[in-house]
């Protein structure tokens, strides 16, 4: 995805209809449960769901389980970052090791990592460790492709040339094939964060590790759908951070890749 | 004789290392006296009579793995319906993609698990619960990657058809969803992915069949082996839909792969 900058003077305008799109959901699902148009059990109006947002945010219990979900998808994330690197890298670097893992990467990227959770509740149980299989799982896959790709893009020239000038293979790593894969492991970056979330409350929800999605399934089997909905913004609002971050930070260190540089030229 | 050795070198590589893993496990499992991981050999014989038991209409092939994937099927084709249709009007309005932008963003940014005992309150947990589930979570990658795909449509081209007077029709077949397809598909392939994680979890919360129903029905029964061949199973039903996938997109696209080897000068 492509993202362009529109001049200053454009912006203005395309924020504030943004702001008027948040502005009318916000408005059509107070109304809709006031209006009798959904139940109001099933969707509480937006103010009550405010409100118990509010309640949650006052209490210790919120804070700890937020700190949990984000302990639990950041170790998940560092994890598969460092492996995927340190693995895309070597196998992408030795073409007998590429050919040899292909098909058995290919193979093993489309399992779903959902299919581990019995195996993680068996070992684990309730654990973090558990919920951590499934997150590395998933977003692994996500860093070693993006890398591969990376490693596999490097100018042939440039590798011939450092390669010529007896370069050691570390110095190569680090001044040829690491520049050329360095945007393409942020793009693998971006993908694992929000995929690595996505795995964190998955696994909070069904196996009960502590944190934000388990908060969210003890207010489901309670009935307390206000909670329930409030906890749901909260997975949704942390999603959004994950992405804006993630992104800035790929602005921040490909500050000087031309796919950023033209971006804010133009 | 060349090529004989090319077939045989790229057999070689293809299988080594799947065969290579495959023995290992089979072999270092045998001896295994442990409850939690029995020997392979066990986890492979019970898996035939676990999913293929005779006859086959009433085994759990056909009435588990097959509902679990027709209602996958169902939600995702909602969600590539929807997710195209709103993603066009999105990407073709400049307004209106700036009025949705921030709404969009902050839906797709919701995890979609929570979305099951979300709508679990609205619409209990049958059939309808599961397919609606897949198919709010898929929608999202299919739309914002259509918004993108046609918002980076070429203006030359846009123009041509205009000055040509292509009818809506016209133009919406052969420039605007031509244009977006490569787009669109990478936002299917996400898709995928997220609707097999939703059939799967949707069905380890309330179901009364379903792939994942059965494997964590063996797991609290402690029917590992059964288990293990559960977690085999999903995986090849995982491997075996990507296949599908790209046997489909590669058939969709050939027309774009075919233009950007030519552009890359046939690499």
């Amino acid at each position: 995805m492509t993202r362009t900058h529109r001049p200053a003077g454009r912006r203005t305008p395309a924020r504030a209809l943004g702001l008027a799109g948040v502005a009318a959901l916000l408005v059509v699902l107070e109304l809709a449960p006031r209006l009798g148009l959904v139940d109001d059990r099933f969707l509480p109006p937006t103010s009550r769901i405010a409100v118990a947002l509010a309640q949650r945010l006052g209490t210790p219990d919120f804070w700890v389980a937020l700190g949990q979900t984000l302990t639990t998808w950041g170790t998940g994330l560092a994890i598969s970052l460092v492996a995927g690197v340190v693995l895309g890298v070597v196998i992408g670097s030795v073409p007998v090791l590429r050919a040899v893992t292909a098909s058995t990467i290919e193979f093993l990227r489309p399992v779903p990592s959902v299919a581990l959770i019995p195996v993680a509740v068996l070992l684990y149980s309730t654990g973090m460790a558990g919920t951590l299989i499934l997150v590395v799982y998933a977003s692994f896959w996500q860093v070693l492709v993006q890398v591969l790709a990376g490693v596999r893009d490097v100018d042939p020239v440039a590798a011939d040339t450092a390669r010529s000038y007896r370069f050691s293979a570390l110095t190569r790593i680090r001044t040829v094939v690491w520049p050329t894969t360095l945007p393409y492991a942020m793009t693998g970056l971006r993908l694992a964060a929000s995929v690595a979330l996505i795995l964190t409350v998955t696994g909070e929800l069904l196996i009960g590790t502590p944190g934000i999605g388990k908060a969210l399934g003890i207010a489901q089997s309670s009935g307390a759908v206000d909670s329930m909905y409030a906890y749901v913004v909260v997975a949704g609002l942390l999603g959004v951070v994950v992405n804006v971050l993630a992104r800035a930070l790929e602005h921040r260190v490909l500050f000087w890749h031309p796919s950023v540089r033209g971006e804010v030229a133009a | 004789m060349s090529t004989l050795r090319r077939v045989a070198r790229s057999v070689l590589l293809t299988l080594g290392l799947p065969v290579a893993i495959l023995t290992v496990w089979w072999v270092a499992s045998a001896g295994s006296t442990s409850f939690y991981s029995p020997p392979l050999a066990e986890i492979v014989g019970t898996s035939r009579e676990t999913w293929f038991s005779a006859p086959l209409a009433e085994s759990r092939l056909a009435v588990d793995v097959v509902p679990s994937v027709l209602r996958l099927l169902a939600g995702y084709a909602v969600a590539l319906v929807v997710g195209v249709a709103l993603g066009v009007a999105v990407g073709s309005s400049r307004a209106l993609r700036a009025f949705l932008e921030p709404v969009l963003e902050f839906f797709r940014a919701i995890p979609p698990p929570v979305l099951v005992p979300v709508l679990m309150l609205f619409f209990g947990i049958g059939d309808t619960m599961k397919i609606v589930v897949i198919a709010i979570g898929c929608v999202w990658p299919v739309l914002l990657n259509t918004v993108e795909g046609v918002r980076g449509l070429d203006p030359v081209l846009r123009d041509t058809a205009r000055a040509y007077r292509l009818g809506r029709v016209a133009t919406l077949r052969h420039l605007v969803l031509r244009g977006a397809s490569p787009q669109i598909v990478t936002g299917a392939r996400q898709a995928l992915s997220i609707g097999i994680i939703l059939m799967v979890i949707s069905e380890m919360f309330a179901a009364k069949d379903g792939l994942g129903f059965s494997i964590v029905q063996f797991q609290r029964s402690f029917a590992i082996p059964e288990m293990w061949s559960g977690v085999l199973l999903l995986g090849v039903v995982g491997v075996l839909l990507s296949l599908v996938f790209r046997a489909v997109t590669d058939a969709v696209l050939r027309w774009y792969l075919g233009y950007r080897q030519s552009q890359h000068g046939g690499a």
